[in-house]
């Protein structure tokens, strides 16, 4: 057991100091195309329309942009500028607003899995990593809605687990607040809507808080929770003009 | 070898095979009464591993393709039977080769056939609490877009069969269930302490990707292949990019089949780092399983940092990589890779010597040498099994014959050994990633000319759960007309059952973290 207990204090600390100070090292977060002029750029190019052009720009809608990249990557368009950062999660509009202190200091997250391809998990499975270590903030993963403050909710709502999501959040005590995390959760992303699934976890549950990617890294999801408890200001998901959320860019 | 096998079959069916034996694609056609013994010749004499079936509505014809692999000159055989679209009643194969029972389990729940013989139809894919029976999704006919006609009102699910014992009860578990968990419902039967058997009950993610291909073109297609399983992204991407690179013939740069093989490997790497880490929660080692967790992050880190996406999505492209890597960036992967290696054989060395964690994995949850053959179970649980398939040794893909690696294999089949074939792979995997960087060829990166044309073909990889197999149909007008993905969880999730028969309660979340399999993988 001593080996153990050697070896973990033998790594250090590798935990983060967001949300006190930004996160600057490279490959946590994929980043995302900017808003920008139309000029020798085509909107066509993207294979979820999540590019629309008017008035000589073009516009990204990051409810739908799922990182294939195609918009910087592709020789028939001229690529989209690109930016880093993280902080991409926003409040719905038409969510009413939390009393402060409603959840006191900690907060129960229960993760539901409405068809996800996976890799939105495992990015919430990175939370709990020492790198990210959410349990420093009070935030903890619960396996049951009894005793859970936040829904966080990945996948497009397939028909199949419509009933259990939608039994899940009915199980949650008041006051509740649902996190819909990856583009497939926001809009059905490319799977939804379809045959045997929905738009998104809006379908089932009322989404407080969106939080867009494919996948949201890590960082981002723990924006989105902490916008859901009122600790981080919303970010913007398709303004005209400003781009997802003013951060200093990664090296 | 393949001609000698295709002779034999001539010789052996003479009546009852058409004159389709193509020796350069492996195709046997034959009539349906006969695909039932000539697939079990090709499974217990010739020694074929079934890889998958594909059904295929080609008015005005049904097309039934078994598909079966060898090792090396065995090459891959595609049985294939056809009848008009009216007839959907074909011979099941279940009482030959078990392997093949989810196969026509899906194919009975998304088309509609009828496999007669098999004894367990229906409740698969599509629940039957949530549709009627005469819902076939993957039928021409339905729309992709329009919500199929739910079941109202909904039924309560009940299982089939429950234990009849005095005291017995079935436990559900699922589908929402402990902590970050993808969701799927497990029934536990059991008696007092001991659990008699578990029951999967699979498919709520059931998102019909192979439908929603349908009519698109290849590269929106690509997408989805891409995430139909995101943790092993890349694999998929590869397989479905060389099953199109097939129909139309493209030749891919050698630099990009190499620059292919150092990110497979690179996703292999973090696959296994992940599926150790997990394996060290259920256990409940949580400095075991933080050290794991540390690497994982770095290695998504390292791909995020030198590809641009933590999961390598948007890279592969048919014809080759969306982007190149300059030789500095593949150095420093490999520096970096090798020294994740040395911290992961670190925690190795540790983990093998603390008792209390390597007691609960030693013998949990066995499979047999025999059910592994039985049952068709491919990547590192069956090589825990002593069944060392491996597609980049047996159906060499992008250059893999050129490189030299060995498949780890061990003999025991419980809990610990597939813990222990994960390292071995792991090491495996960063020894051809330092074989891929130290002989990357010059050149593109993508074929000049990448132009599909109608047609058919497989694409197979070794995906980090295991093989993969995507079959591709273009049409004319060269949208996609069938996608078939045949994925590793899908061939493991059968047999599942064999590691989870008269085990203790608290050993489950074991069982099922050193089998590692995806549901997003197998429900598609």
């Amino acid at each position: 057991m001593s080996r153990w207990v050697l070896s973990g204090l033998k790594t250090g600390i590798k935990t983060t100091h967001y949300p006190a100070q930004q996160e600057i090292h490279a490959g946590v977060s994929p980043g995302l195309p900017v808003t920008g002029s139309a000029e020798g750029r085509t909107a066509e190019i993207c294979p979820t329309a999540a590019l629309t052009s008017s008035e000589g720009r073009i516009e990204v809608n990051y409810r739908r942009c799922i990182h294939c990249f195609r918009c910087v990557r592709s020789a028939e368009s001229a690529p989209l500028d690109w930016q880093q950062g993280y902080e991409w999660a926003a409040r719905a509009a038409d969510r009413p607003a939390l009393e402060t202190g409603a959840f006191g200091r900690s907060l129960n997250v229960l993760v539901v899995d409405a068809g996800d391809c996976g890799a939105c998990l495992s990015e919430i499975a990175q939370l709990t990593n020492p790198y990210y270590n959410i349990h420093r903030l009070g935030f903890f993963i619960t396996p049951t809605p009894r005793n859970a403050d936040v829904l966080l909710v990945v996948g497009p709502a397939t028909d199949q687990m419509r009933a259990a999501l939608k039994k899940a959040y009915d199980a949650m005590p008041e006051p509740r607040r649902v996190v819909a995390a990856g583009v497939c959760a926001l809009s059905g992303g490319i799977f939804g809507p379809s045959l045997v699934s929905g738009a998104g976890a809006a379908d089932v549950v009322p989404v407080d808080v969106e939080v867009p990617g494919c996948p949201p890294p890590p960082l981002a999801i723990l924006h989105g929770l902490l916008v859901a408890v009122e600790r981080k200001p919303s970010a913007f998901l398709s303004s005209p003009s400003a781009p997802a959320n003013p951060v200093e860019a990664a090296p | 070898m393949l001609a000698d096998v295709l002779r034999e079959a001539e010789m052996r069916w003479p009546g009852n095979l058409y004159n389709r034996v193509d020796a350069r694609s492996g195709e046997i056609e034959c009539a349906p009464e006969a695909v039932s013994e000539i697939c079990g010749w090709l499974f217990s004499e010739r020694e074929y591993i079934f890889a998958c079936l594909i059904a295929e509505e080609r008015s005005p014809d049904w097309e039934l393709r078994y598909v079966w692999y060898g090792a090396g000159d065995d090459g891959v055989i595609h049985v294939v039977a056809r009848q008009p679209v009216a007839e959907q009643t074909f011979a099941s194969l279940i009482g030959r080769v078990h392997a093949v029972d989810w196969s026509e389990r899906e194919a009975e729940d998304l088309f509609g056939l009828v496999f007669q013989g098999h004894p367990r139809l229906g409740d698969f894919v599509l629940h039957d609490d949530r549709w009627n029976r005469e819902v076939t999704p993957m039928r021409k006919q339905v729309d992709a877009n329009a919500p199929l006609v739910r079941l109202l009102p909904e039924r309560e699910w009940r299982p089939l069969l429950v234990l009849n014992a005095p005291g017995g009860f079935a436990m559900p578990i699922g589908p929402v269930y402990s902590g970050v968990t993808e969701s799927a419902l497990f029934l536990l039967e059991t008696q007092g302490e001991d659990v008699i058997r578990c029951v999967p009950r699979l498919f709520y993610k059931y998102r019909a990707l192979e439908k929603l291909a349908e009519g698109r073109t290849a590269a929106y297609a690509l997408l989805l292949a891409e995430r139909c399983n995101g943790t092993s992204a890349f694999a998929h991407s590869l397989a479905f990019c060389q099953a199109a690179e097939k129909i139309g013939g493209v030749n891919v740069p050698s630099r990009a089949r190499a620059l292919r093989i150092l990110l497979a490997e690179l996703e292999r790497f973090r696959h296994h780092t992940a599926a150790i880490r997990e394996i060290c929660e259920s256990t409940g080692l949580a400095v075991g399983a933080s050290e794991a967790a540390i690497l994982e992050e770095e290695l998504l880190r390292l791909s995020c940092q030198y590809t641009g996406h933590r999961y390598l999505f948007g890279l592969n492209t048919i014809g080759g990589l969306t982007r190149d890597f300059e030789i500095g960036p593949c150095l420093q992967t490999l520096e970096m890779a090798q020294s994740i290696l040395r911290r992961l054989e670190r925690l190795e060395q540790r983990l093998r010597r603390t008792n209390t964690f390597v007691d609960r994995i030693e013998e949990v949850g066995s499979v047999s040498p025999q059910d592994a053959r039985e049952f068709g179970l491919v990547g590192p649980i069956a090589r825990a099994s002593g069944v060392a398939r491996d597609l980049r040794k047996m159906q060499p893909y992008s250059g893999y014959e050129n490189f030299s690696f060995n498949v780890p294999q061990e003999q025991a089949g419980d809990g610990y050994a597939r813990l222990r074939v994960l390292f071995a792979e792991a090491r495996q995997a960063v020894g051809l990633i330092e074989q891929a960087v130290s002989a990357l060829p010059l050149g593109p990166i993508r074929a000049e000319t990448a132009h599909l044309a109608p047609g058919a073909a497989l694409g197979w990889v070794e995906a980090p759960r295991g093989a993969a197999f995507h079959w591709l149909r273009l049409a004319d007008d060269l949208t996609v007309e069938r996608y078939h993905l045949a994925t590793p969880s899908f061939l493991n999730w059968n047999g599942f059952h064999l590691a989870t028969e008269n085990f203790s309660f608290q050993d489950f979340p074991i069982i099922l973290a050193t089998f590692g399999l995806s549901m997003a993988e197998n429900d598609r």
